[in-house]
């Protein structure tokens, strides 16, 4: 319980994917013009990461690695078979969702097939595939499937406050006077940069 | 059509500077700011780009005309997987260190949107030849934004280029301090838009959005 609380904490604040490791940079800058629409690609990536994070911990466990059916390890197929889950999810659950929930869909339906190619959702899969290896007393470690899902939904949670606080400043920047060759990107990653630096003081934080 | 025809230069030198893929197609941004940390990894990063670029490209481009357009993303990726897969493998045997140093963005080359964006637009609707010189220009256009970006972080952050050390002894026993903030992720982005508005005040036509 210790350890699930604290990973949660340490995934949305200390290893937060766009500032520690700029995971899902791409549509992070592309679609963060305003609130709206980029709160509704955060709870995208949260949804798609719920789902593919788990299901590519037990492959890995189950499949991939030496204990698992085969016996042997295999781990050097883990990028075709991760990215063609995460492909093959994305397509699924865009067609559940738009049979079942019409609503949804209209509000996360036109992202979801752009988060297939997301690096924010390969990534993290990869990095629980490191983790699943690390010191079971760290803090990062991926012990058994209820960790993964918590990486999975903490890390969705960082990147969503990240995007909706990027839009934010955006939106209000639009008013502000900008050197003109500035404008636009180059003014964009540098307030990524500072903002990136204000959440370097949570580097130390642990629970 | 020869080989350096007018439409294969134009294909190779246009991603170079005009129709950069991070300065102005704003695509890769995520593994150019994370690898770039030091000079070698991010030449290392740049150059696997490349050649997985070209040779997917390459290879797209010849079975484009029997994949379904329904499921060519799912192809295109399985391609792109595998390549990235034989890559990562080198790199394991003959680069061991760096490949410690990338960890997983050498696995994330297959989501990087140049490799998708390139296929799209140039691969599905061109020759092969074409493509692979179009691969090499948008790889080596990635390429020359990290070597900066890493060389300008190593050279203040550690004083060093390639793991040599650059700035002497003297300037250290005189005061200078290096400045660990430039080895912070928080600088990469800074260091990149600064980059960029130095390109964009020199090329003048790009359109800002």
């Amino acid at each position: 319980m210790e350890h699930a609380l604290s990973l949660f904490v340490r995934s949305i604040f200390v290893d937060n994917m766009i500032f520690a490791s700029f995971l899902g940079m791409c549509s992070y800058l592309a679609v963060s013009k305003n609130v709206k629409t980029s709160f509704g690609l955060g709870v995208a990536v949260i949804f798609v990461l719920l789902v593919t994070v788990p299901i590519d911990y037990l492959l890995q466990t189950k499949v991939l690695s030496e204990k698992g059916i085969f016996g042997m390890d295999l781990s050097y197929l883990s990028f075709i078979l991760f990215i063609a889950v995460i492909a093959g999810i994305t397509q699924l659950v865009e067609m559940i969702v738009e049979r079942f929930s019409p609503s949804l869909y209209a509000a996360l339906g036109i992202f979801l097939p752009l988060i297939a190619v997301n690096c924010a959702i390969m990534g993290a899969s990869l990095f629980m595939q490191q983790r699943i290896n690390m010191d079971p007393t760290s803090s990062q470690y991926i012990g058994d499937i209820w960790d993964s899902i918590i990486y999975a939904f903490s890390s969705g949670i960082g990147w969503l406050l990240a995007i909706v606080g990027l839009a934010a400043i955006r939106e209000k920047m639009a008013y502000t006077n900008v050197p003109k060759p500035l404008q636009g990107l180059g003014i964009t990653f540098i307030t990524v940069g500072l903002m990136a630096m204000a959440f370097m003081c949570f580097s130390g934080l642990n629970i | 059509m020869s080989f350096l025809s007018e439409k294969n230069k134009q294909a190779f030198v246009t991603p170079l500077n005009l129709n950069n893929p991070i300065l102005v197609q704003v695509l890769g941004i995520c593994s150019a700011l994370a690898v770039t940390t030091q000079l070698e990894p991010a030449i290392v990063m740049g150059l696997s780009v490349t050649i997985i670029t070209a040779f997917s490209n390459f290879i797209i481009s010849l079975i484009r005309k029997t994949i379904p357009t329904r499921i060519r993303i799912i192809i295109q990726l399985v391609v792109v997987a595998a390549l990235v897969t034989i890559v990562s493998m080198i790199l394991k045997a003959f680069a061991y260190d760096v490949s410690v140093q990338l960890s997983v963005y050498v696995g994330l080359i297959i989501t990087n949107c140049i490799l998708m964006g390139r296929l799209e637009a140039f691969a599905m609707t061109n020759g092969p030849i074409a493509s692979f010189l179009d691969g090499i220009g948008s790889g080596l256009g990635y390429a020359w934004i990290l070597v900066v970006v890493g060389g300008v972080r190593e050279l203040f952050g550690n004083g060093s280029l390639m793991g040599f050390q650059i700035i002497p002894q003297s300037f250290y026993d005189a005061g200078y301090v290096n400045n660990g903030m430039m080895t912070m992720p928080a600088m990469a982005m800074i260091l990149l838009g600064c980059v960029i508005w130095v390109h964009r005040s020199i090329v003048k036509d790009v359109d800002n959005n």
